[in-house]
């Protein structure tokens, strides 16, 4: 039974592990930003302590090992014993990477880079040495104090009592036992130390009271009380002194054997052996290394047969939890709900806000006036709606810091790849923002921060001869804007170089050699597909991936992304999301007598098309001229066959919109009905994918209406009107 | 009727192995998780036995050490604290500032619960 | 809109009208009847799928039955039914004309399609019921969705 309490213990022990290691990280990065409170460094000792203490339990002896040092480095710190230089403090952020490195092999069974944490372990050994190599014979010291901590495995066997003693001879000890007023005072009751004293034979107790004072003179907290105890035996010596081991500063203790155990009594090592056999009967007398039976290394293993399902089913849940953890980080949860049942909740409530904004028409259509008891309720219940909405999408919120805390190590490695100094700083990692948003953040912002140093930032000698500082600065922020989640990456570095992302744009076709762009458009270049400045394929940067796929990543969040720089001072990129999946702005259309919900991410403005504009080609394909640039005009309803003419532009609306590849396409629609938030609905649950359209969502007549795919629906126009028009219009990106 | 032991303890694993152990041994078990917290748990439960641990955020060990034996109400109550082997100076501390005994960590539960058995009447 | 209790003592089947035939599913597959709303159309589909409605919040696709089984297709009013049927993971509602009636049966009363039926009636039907001198077609649910589309470079 305690087996399988263990092994779900140990799950516990790895999920606090993550919160430790990034507690460590945060704590780290501030002492590097010069912050020198000393709970800081009190909370970076105390999270590898934990993990020390906890691996010590599980017999995670490499990890122990590299805890224990790390330790006695962080020690030193917080004593003041060495002072948080930045080397300093960045051998110990590769520490506490190796350290994370170690409990995930620990977590996973998998493997760590032996060389590497050998390596910090020994440059952790030699900061606390001030700097100096460990010579070979400390280390040799070092080795004997640590084997101290390769734990004792820890038997949870309570069925079984500890065997007898080899020797079953008995002894006769005379034991002195004087108490000090302190033993008292700490909670310690020399009646119970005699019990057990009792315990190990056959004991004749005197009480000395010659000291006991009158009465009057007797002082509550004093002691006066002494006792002799003949104790026949067949414990040692060290097995009694064992008793009194709390107490032996506060007591007088004489403990006198007979000659053959004070011959045993010499022998100390002798003595430590026989205890550790008492306590340990399978502890055999060989070295504490090779002591350690095999099946007691793995608990798991000494749980009956019967439990063997359970185990399986406990490993299962410890496999998903493994699973879960590599997908969304460390996390700070305080109670645990089923995923299954909050989106089940955040579906009611998404219903409940579509059948109460079903309600408030009808009411009016019922004829009843404004400010009578019914419509005074219904607005209380729509508030209280929204109330319960914006509830429940705070409990699928999270902060950003999961996917924040993963960055400081990106950063490390990119930098240290690069060959390039750069610190990073990150804001607002307790903005919150929708589980499945986050989870979907990783990447793309992995891909930003590592584009950020190998292309933004300059070479040290390059930022030096340009008056900057060496050492670059990455910014990661993140804030609440507006109903969405702005986070920004910035770097201090170059800047956008134009002139080859311009020429490189028209090296690849991706435009004209004489095309008029602005800097900003210039700047947007980047987003192409197929788009790259770097000359040669970076390690870091990745092959083939490009802002394109970031772009293309952000949007399908429903977010945009875009781009501010200065050349000689940086880049900023913004990215701008929903704080919920579930949920998207989107304006509402008629197409065809049909209602039609097109995102609001993918349009950049609305205009009402003038003849002089419209030019037709052949097979009904048309073009509107914006601002001189000829862009497509795609008919939505023709587009999705809802009419076979399509309709006259000049009594609809051109929808203009970005969609994949930052093409600018007009979307023809009948008339615009307004904007508003829906909730989103699978089509797929319970028929399937219709090509043309993302989603359904329910509107609050309570009809379905569907949510327009517009990359869908511009890829495919454009392949229809390339097949017809391809000799007559090159369609500039 | 069983003997309470509070543990205090910062760390969730050291909590849940301390409880599997405790109660297995048939006590009953609160729990705080620091000093701060354990003084408060103290007052409201009545334990019987405390288990501390050193190192915790808010309140550390020492300090809750001398908390309890400040307190008129409580200043007899055994408090073991959980040390790591070779601490013999934060032995010494603990000890200096009111601690019972200790226990070494990482525990072994039989030696655990023979210390509770030592100090707990 | 109507609750079916269900039974597990017999086998219970409900029949429906479509046009002058009689049909029936196993009332094990059946959530609801209720009456036609009007549904949004889909774009890019058969025929048959006469598009989609909100059921408590879910999307429902409904499939005009008559049509599916190659006769014309329905013109539906507010007399028409929709069973809302499970099959497999899906929920589908399905246009007929009427509901006829609840019916409990035996197994072996359920006979071969006859060979004279068309190859469309063979594909969804399953066997025919003889009742009362009635004979009721008995729809293999799996196959009225059409299949899942390729996703589509």
């Amino acid at each position: 039974m305690a087996m399988d309490a263990m092994a779900v213990i140990k799950q516990t022990f790895f999920q606090e592990c993550e919160e430790q290691l990034a507690e460590l990280e945060m704590g780290l990065l501030a002492i590097e930003n010069g912050d020198h409170d000393q709970e800081i460094v009190n909370a970076v000792f105390r999270a590898v302590h934990s993990i020390k203490g906890g691996a010590g339990a599980f017999s995670l002896d490499d990890l122990v090992h590299f805890a224990h040092i790390f330790e006695n480095t962080l020690d030193l710190m917080r004593s003041n014993r060495l002072q948080p230089t930045p080397e300093v403090v960045k051998t110990m952020l590769r520490a506490a990477d190796v350290l994370a490195d170690l409990v995930r092999a620990a977590r996973d069974d998998g493997d760590f880079d032996d060389a590497r944490t050998e390596a910090l372990a020994q440059e952790l050994a030699a900061l606390g040495n001030g700097g100096v190599a460990v010579s070979a014979a400390q280390e040799k010291e070092e080795e004997v104090d640590l084997s101290q901590f390769r734990p004792r495995p820890i038997a949870f066997n309570f069925d079984e009592e500890p065997a007898a003693p080899a020797e079953p001879e008995k002894k006769t000890f005379s034991i002195r036992f004087k108490p000090k007023p302190d033993l008292y005072a700490k909670a310690n009751e020399a009646a119970l130390l005699l019990r057990e004293i009792e315990r190990l034979g056959v004991a004749t107790i005197t009480c000395d009271t010659s000291e006991l004072p009158l009465l009057s003179e007797l002082d509550p907290e004093g002691a006066y009380l002494a006792w002799t105890v003949e104790l026949k035996t067949d414990a040692d010596e060290a097995t009694i002194r064992e008793v009194f081991e709390f107490v032996e500063w506060d007591c007088d203790l004489e403990i006198k054997g007979d000659a053959a155990s004070e011959a045993e009594e010499l022998d100390v090592l002798a003595l430590i052996r026989k205890v550790r056999e008492a306590v340990e009967p399978e502890a055999a007398s060989v070295s504490p290394e090779e002591s350690v039976p095999a099946k007691a290394r793995e608990p798991e293993d000494r749980g009956p047969v019967k439990s063997a399902d359970i185990l399986k089913i406990d490993q299962s849940k410890i496999d998903q939890s493994k699973a879960d953890h590599a997908a969304s980080g460390p996390q700070q949860t305080t109670s645990r709900v089923d995923r299954d049942r909050l989106d089940r909740l955040s579906e009611l409530v998404g219903e409940l806000v579509i059948n109460q904004a079903m309600l408030a028409p009808r009411v009016t259509e019922a004829g009843l006036a404004r400010g009578s008891d019914v419509t005074v309720g219904l607005d209380e219940l729509e508030q209280l709606t929204r109330g319960i909405q914006d509830s429940v999408m705070a409990i699928r919120a999270q902060p950003v810091k999961s996917v924040f805390q993963r960055m400081p190590r990106l950063v490390r490695e990119v930098a240290a790849m690069t060959g390039k100094s750069v610190r990073l700083f990150t804001e607002g990692e307790n903005t919150e923002v929708d589980k499945t948003v986050i989870e979907r953040l990783a990447d793309p912002l992995t891909h930003m921060i590592r584009n950020a140093i190998d292309h933004g930032l300059e070479k040290p000698e390059k930022r030096l001869a340009a008056g900057k500082p060496e050492e670059g600065l990455v910014r990661l922020s993140a804030a609440h804007r507006s109903g969405r989640i702005v986070i920004e990456v910035a770097d201090d570095g170059a800047g956008i170089d134009r002139t080859r992302v311009r020429a490189s744009a028209v090296n690849k076709g991706l435009i004209s050699a004489d095309a008029q762009l602005s800097d900003d458009e210039i700047d947007n270049l980047i987003f192409l597909p197929g788009f790259s400045t770097a000359e040669k394929v970076s390690d870091i940067s990745g092959r083939g991936v490009g802002m394109d796929v970031v772009k293309r990543s952000i949007q399908a969040l429903g977010g945009r992304i875009s781009i501010t720089s200065k050349p000689g001072q940086g880049s900023v990129f913004t990215l701008s999301l929903p704080l919920t999946l579930a949920v998207l702005d989107g304006m509402v259309v008629t197409v065809a007598g049909q209602t039609l919900v097109v995102p609001l991410t993918a349009i950049v403005e609305t205009l009402q098309p003038k003849g002089a504009d419209v030019h037709g080609f052949g097979g009904g394909a048309r073009v509107i001229a914006i601002r001189n640039m000829f862009t497509p005009l795609i008919d939505v309803g023709r587009e999705l066959g809802y009419r076979n003419e399509a309709a006259d532009p000049l009594t609809g609306v051109a929808l203009l919109v970005e969609s994949e590849g930052s093409m600018r396409s007009a979307l023809l629609v009948d008339a615009i009905q307004g904007q508003r938030q829906v909730v989103i609905k699978s089509l797929e649950a319970n028929y399937r994918h219709v090509h043309g359209i993302a989603a359904a969502t329910i509107l609050g007549d309570g009809r379905v209406a569907l949510i327009l795919d517009v990359d869908a629906v511009v890829a495919n126009s454009r392949a229809d009107m390339t097949a017809y028009l391809e000799p007559n219009l090159a369609l500039a990106g | 009727m069983s003997k309470t032991v509070l543990t205090v303890d910062d760390s969730r694993t050291m909590r849940d192995m301390l409880m599997l152990a405790l109660t297995e041994a048939g006590y009953h078990v609160v729990q705080a998780e620091d000093g701060v917290h354990g003084l408060e748990v103290l007052r409201a439960t009545e334990p019987d036995v405390i288990v501390t641990d050193i190192n915790m955020p808010r309140m550390d060990g020492y300090g809750f050490i001398k908390g309890v034996r400040g307190d008129e109400q409580h200043r007899t109550i055994p408090i073991l604290v959980l040390t790591t082997e070779s601490d013999a100076e934060k032995k010494d501390r603990a000890r200096r500032a009111g601690a019972t005994g200790w226990i070494v960590k990482p525990f072994d539960p039989v030696k655990l619960v023979d210390a509770i058995r030592r100090v707990a009447t | 809109m109507t609750e079916i209790t269900r039974n597990v003592s017999g086998r219970e089947i409900i029949a429906f009208r479509i046009g002058a035939q009689e049909f029936c599913v196993d009332i094990m597959s059946v959530r609801e009847i209720r009456g036609w709303t009007p549904a949004t159309a889909l774009p890019q589909s058969p025929g048959f799928v006469r598009g989609v409605i909100n059921l408590r919040g879910a999307v429902l696709p409904i499939v005009d039955l008559a049509a599916r089984l190659g006769f014309p297709p329905a013109e539906p009013t507010a007399r028409h039914v929709i069973i809302v049927a499970q099959i497999g993971t899906q929920v589908v509602g399905l246009l007929v004309d009427a509901v006829s009636d609840i019916l409990t049966v035996t197994d072996d009363i359920v006979q071969p399609t006859p060979d004279v039926a068309s190859e469309m009636a063979k594909t969804f039907v399953r066997g025919v019921l003889a009742v009362e001198g009635r004979m009721i077609s008995l729809i293999a649910l799996d196959n009225l969705l059409p299949a899942q589309e390729r996703e589509a470079a």
